[in-house]
């Protein structure tokens, strides 16, 4: 049952993965991208990290994604068509990238030796409720405070960094 | 059964096409999507690692959180350039976007 709901979930992102990537459309391209972050969602559960799963869906897929679809409609592109590009072997280019970049991680992560922890850690044997909001809030507000301070001044530097892009005058 | 394994190749999967998208999109917007998508498959590392191998501590989880947190404020700034971009060029092809080449 666990690993059907992770082959369906993870082929469900893969394939709006490469849709994201192949529409022309960039407003189909957000909802596509919307499908596969549920679909992580999903796989997160299955990771029993419940906490970052609905900051996932929240965060992710709730107000990233509204400020895309925003984005794109107040453009509002004449023709959102991507045009043909003036660089000749861009698509042949990107694609051996791609694929270069795939086989390489799969070949490391295939001849990796799994470390020792590994074997023992196998799903259900994990103490407790590890990933619910209690826990992850203790070690977020306790060992790694100072991380999360400094993630409070990053959001205020992007916010007024968007501010003085986006404002016609100041 | 489910390894951490199957989460590295699904991982692997998602960032490739990401770094295809980010290369061959043209559109400003698709390369910011892109740039999501590649950002998802660190986090889906992060949260199978932190599953797998140190199943007690939750230091994965937490920085998963602060992946995200990054992803937000860089997608803000990066849709504030484009709409910057778009105002002075009326569109938003990164090919044509030329002006500081030499």
């Amino acid at each position: 049952m666990d690993y059907f709901l992770f082959s369906v979930a993870a082929i469900i992102a893969v394939v709006s993965a490469v849709l994201v990537i192949v529409q022309r459309n960039p407003m189909h391209s957000a909802l596509y991208l919307i499908i596969t972050l549920l679909c992580i969602a999903v796989l997160y559960l299955q990771l029993s990290a419940q906490f970052v799963a609905a900051v996932q869906v929240i965060v992710y897929a709730g107000a990233i994604m509204v400020l895309f679809l925003f984005v794109l409609m107040l453009l509002d592109q004449e023709n959102p068509i991507d045009t043909p590009s003036t660089l000749r072997y861009q698509n042949p280019v990107a694609a051996v990238m791609g694929l270069l970049l795939l086989v390489e991680l799969l070949f490391l992560s295939a001849r990796a030796q799994p470390p020792a922890v590994l074997t023992s850690g196998a799903p259900g044997s994990s103490p407790g409720f590890p990933g619910s909001v209690e826990s992850v809030a203790e070690s977020m507000f306790t060992r790694y405070l100072f991380p999360f301070e400094l993630t409070s001044v990053l959001l205020l530097i992007g916010m007024v960094g968007v501010i003085v892009l986006a404002k016609r005058k100041l | 059964m489910i390894a951490v394994h199957h989460y590295i190749f699904l991982s692997a999967a998602l960032f490739a096409v990401g770094i295809y998208g980010v290369i061959a999109r043209r559109n400003a917007v698709g390369v910011l999507m892109s740039i999501e998508l590649m950002l998802n498959a660190v986090n889906i590392n992060l949260l199978a690692f932190a599953r797998y191998v140190t199943p007690t501590t939750l230091t994965g989880q937490v920085f998963a959180v602060f992946v995200i947190t990054v992803a937000a404020a860089e997608v803000a700034v990066g849709l504030a350039l484009v709409i910057n971009v778009y105002r002075n060029m009326d569109h938003i092809n990164v090919d044509d976007i030329n002006l500081m080449k030499w």
